[in-house]
């Protein structure tokens, strides 16, 4: 331990060691980029049409338009509605995004003839709370959907298709993978594709790699969606990107052609991370951005901050900024993936504060990177979510009664899963002569958490079977006849029903995902949220899913555990009840109230002590005073206070121990107030034997008038609730279900055997 | 007649009339069609006519711009994959010296594939990138 700096008050130096610490946070300083909402540089909204058409946008004139201007004005800007919305005030707009009585349709309509300006300043107006709420009202889609990355540290295919099919049974929606290595885009895409196919069919998935080269691999029907269409709130970092509004749109244009799902990318702070931030705020540039993905006529944006989302969370408002970005997405209609991605913070506290108004509202796909696999294995840098604390999102999914996507998954059918998937992808790669993975390799993947503990492919294979896939020209079809011949019929079926989604275009109307086997997007399952009752409820058989997290206590769990002790106890103690229990005069007399079920229906305390064990230990203690210890069980009542109350009237010293079975115990004396006792045992899953050993030593020493220095249990600050009130609160409703009204206290002759085991 | 939001999701309510490129409909699109080798990767192709279907659905439901993107993308279907690349190529910053290539690149959608919104648009991007500078090299 560090020796205390003479001038500084330590806790600093405990908070120099949190998590938290390792965050940065940056000054606000609108001139260098640095501000979430607004900035100097941001613009006046305004619009100036005519003839039909847009003459200035946001304070400039025509001839002075960007790129971006230009073609927000050409292919966003309605001016039909143009005059009419702009001239409605902000603070009317957001009051009416989060009036419920004001339909989404309303809304989406003005936006359509809206600013960026006008957008970025009218979600300016709302807090956090409103944007969680008008993001709720506004989102296109009513089902909440999530996409999960799956990658690994190793490129290796047999861990990408076992984390492929994890992923598809805990129920995100997309999966998306990329490579450490580039050339090895085409054995993650098999991999993943044959992975998201094992267990059920509707998984969607994209392979993250070079523009060019990720439409191959989709004309090749390994994929079924593209999301990396990046594009940029101003000229100079559009073009630093290496494209144009034009260009990206021709790209967007090329997906739907091939009938492939696609959505754009952007997110606050990538303008200023690229240094071209032209000293407007981050609100407003997005604002820019998402207008014109609106007209190039892409059906949705992943959009939150993205890679820019750690920079963007460094700044004052930045994490409210990310909601308002994404509010602006859904008002313009747009499918929205909305981030919760990159993570942007090492604290857990501010990453569960990041997710919450997410889990709650609901989005498209609530993270467009869920991190399904660890943290290290993530080629895409850690998300704000990832494979280490998946169980902490579902648990506050059960929390919150909220719909995140996710269900709970069985260990077996996990274990289950992942064998099928190393199966199916090593028959496909021996069918197809790509590779021969061995036993041990397959073997070591399935159980693997992450790629440090498998024995597998190499990045260096892994090159090797990408570039024969790709210059082999294998597609979706010699997979699927690979799999189908190997005795992986299901798969291959499975395989087939996503690569023929293409055919149809049906999911590339918006927000568009597959759900028991069926389309549902923006069309056929809309957002129809007009106050409580409407919109998105968890129905009850949802319910029961987000509830079926492992290791969940009842009774009949506690009842069995107990009679798993019960025979053991019976060999070491017997308790005879002896009639009743009457006062003493004896000054030697110390009494120990044991509660109904102690001995009777429970044998343990919470923190696993033998109640035989207990008991001796107390007996001693005061035995080894020269005093005497009398037990007594009384059935009037559970309550420690009480049994110690009502032992301290019967003993001759006027001292009196009370001990409930789960290990809670008192010392009390005659004449006190029920809860004004001598000494509290409260925190029984911390209590060691020593500390019972203490109790009755004392116990001992205030019969024999004297004052002892008080038992303290210590504690480190444990969160004893959490741990042990569920099974507490059973424990005690097993002992209160034994009281029985006047009965009257139990002399108990105790019989130790002596034996321990 | 227009489509509209009643007749989504296509491939429910008419399997049997939404075809591949090759004219072979959904419902015949089966595993064991594919094991008989009567599948290739065109049957798997999105057609002009679907993407037709679904502008109309989005502009039913209100969305111009998504369903004059399917408008393009349906004149873009029978546009070669390289080409496509190669317009893709040029669209991007400092790739074109000059208007003309970007212009002749358009012309070749137009006369060739009959893409005449795409052929539109890239034009304008030609006039913009003129405009905007965007016509010099970058090292």
């Amino acid at each position: 331990m560090n020796e205390p700096t003479p001038n500084r008050w330590k806790r600093y130096a405990d908070w120099d060691e949190r998590p938290l610490r390792l965050d940065k946070f940056a000054a606000e300083d609108p001139a260098n980029g640095f501000s979430a909402f607004s900035s100097p540089a941001d613009p006046q909204p305004g619009i100036g049409i005519e003839g039909g058409q847009v003459i200035a946008l946001d304070g400039v004139l025509d001839r002075d338009f960007d790129m971006i201007d230009r073609f927000i004005a050409r292919y966003h800007i309605d001016v039909e509605i143009a005059a009419e919305a702009m001239a409605m005030d902000c603070a009317e707009l957001a009051r009416m995004l989060v009036d419920m009585n004001v339909p989404r349709e309303k809304l989406v309509r003005l936006a359509r003839g809206l600013t960026p300006a006008k957008l970025a300043r009218t979600v300016s107006q709302l807090n956090a709370l409103e944007i969680a709420f008008a993001y709720s009202k506004m989102r296109a889609r009513k089902t909440p959907g999530n996409q999960a990355h799956v990658t690994n540290a190793k490129d290796d295919p047999l861990q990408l298709a076992a984390d492929a099919a994890t992923a598809v049974a805990f129920g995100f929606d997309e999966i998306e993978t990329t490579m450490r290595v580039s050339r090895n885009a085409w054995s993650n895409a098999l991999a993943c594709a044959v992975g998201g196919a094992v267990g059920r069919w509707g998984t969607l998935f994209q392979c993250s790699s070079e523009e060019a080269e990720e439409l191959k691999i989709g004309m090749a029907g390994f994929t079924s969606y593209a999301e990396t269409v990046s594009v940029y709130g101003t000229e100079k970092a559009f073009i630093d990107g290496d494209d144009t509004p034009w260009s990206k749109a021709f790209l967007a244009t090329a997906y739907a052609s091939r009938g492939i799902k696609m959505r754009c990318t952007s997110g606050a702070g990538s303008e200023l991370l690229m240094g071209f931030h032209e000293a407007k705020s981050l609100l407003y540039l997005e604002a820019r951005c998402l207008c014109m993905q609106r007209g190039m006529g892409v059906q949705g944006t992943q959009n939150g901050g993205i890679d820019g989302a750690p920079l963007t969370a460094t700044v004052p408002g930045g994490v409210r900024e990310l909601m308002a970005e994404n509010l602006i997405a859904v008002w313009l209609d747009l499918e929205c993936a909305s981030g919760n991605d990159a993570r942007s913070t090492e604290s857990e506290i501010r990453v569960g504060a990041k997710i919450w108004p997410y889990l709650v509202a609901g989005s498209d796909l609530i993270c467009s990177g869920f991190g399904s696999i660890l943290k290290y294995d993530n080629s895409f840098n850690p998300s704000l979510l990832n494979g280490e604390e998946l169980e902490d999102y579902l648990v506050l999914q059960r929390d919150f009664e909220a719909d995140g996507g996710l269900t709970p998954l069985a260990e077996e059918r996990a274990l289950d899963l992942r064998k099928r998937a190393v199966d199916a992808v090593s028959a496909v790669f021996e069918e197809l002569g790509l590779a021969a993975p061995s036993e041990d390799m397959k073997r070591s993947v399935v159980i693997a958490s992450g790629s440090d503990d498998t024995r597998s492919f190499m990045p260096r294979d892994v090159a090797l079977i990408s570039e024969a896939v790709k210059n082999r020209e294998i597609t979706v079809i010699d997979v699927i006849k690979a799999l189908a011949t190997r005795g992986f019929g299901e798969e291959a079926q499975n395989l087939l029903n996503v690569v023929k989604l293409r055919v149809s275009g049906d999911y590339l109307q918006t927000s568009a995902l597959i759900r028991d086997g069926r389309i549902i997007s923006a069309i056929n399952d809309p957002n129809d949220y007009l106050g409580p009752g409407s919109g998105y409820r968890v129905s009850e058989e949802r319910r029961l899913q987000l509830n079926s997290i492992r290791d969940v206590l009842d009774q009949k769990e506690v009842l069995r555990s107990e009679a798993m002790h019960e025979k053991e106890e019976a060999r070491r103690i017997r308790y005879r009840n002896s009639g009743e229990a009457s006062e003493s005069d004896d000054a030697k007399d110390v009494v120990i109230g044991i509660s109904p079920a102690f001995g009777v229906k429970l044998f343990q305390t919470t923190a696993g002590h033998r109640l035989s064990e207990v008991l001796s230990t107390l007996i001693e203690a005061i035995r080894q005073r020269g005093l005497t210890p009398r037990v007594v069980r009384f059935r009037h009542t559970a309550d420690t206070s009480f049994l110690g109350l009502s032992a301290a009237r019967l003993a001759g010293s006027g001292i009196g121990i009370g001990i409930q079975a789960k290990g809670t115990a008192v010392i009390h004396q005659r004449g006190r107030l029920p809860h004004n006792n001598l000494e509290l045992f409260s925190n029984a899953p911390i209590t060691r034997l020593e500390h019972y050993r203490g109790l009755g030593a004392n116990a001992a020493s205030y019969a024999l008038g004297d004052m002892p220095e008080p038992v303290v249990v210590p504690q480190r600050g444990e969160a004893m609730g959490s741990r042990y009130h569920a099974r507490v609160a059973m424990i005690h409703a097993i002992e209160t279900g034994m009281i029985e009204e006047g009965a009257a206290p139990e002399l108990i002759a105790v019989m130790l055997t002596g034996q321990k085991s | 007649m227009t489509h509209g939001r009643k007749d989504y999701p296509l491939a429910e309510t008419r399997p049997g009339s939404v075809t591949g490129k090759r004219g072979k409909a959904l419902s015949g699109i089966t595993l064991d069609a594919v094991l008989a080798g009567e599948v290739t990767m065109e049957d798997l192709r999105i057609t002009p006519r679907a993407l037709q279907v679904q502008a109309e659905i989005a502009e039913d439901v209100g969305r111009r711009t998504l369903a004059a993107n399917f408008r393009r993308a349906a004149e873009l279907v029978d546009v070669p994959q390289d080409f496509i690349m190669e317009v893709y190529e040029l669209l991007r910053p400092g790739r074109a010296a000059s208007a003309q290539l970007l212009l002749a690149a358009a012309e070749k959608l137009r006369s060739e594939y009959g893409a005449t919104r795409m052929a539109d648009f890239v034009a304008e991007a030609a006039r913009t990138y003129e405009e905007r500078g965007l016509f010099k090299y970058r090292f």
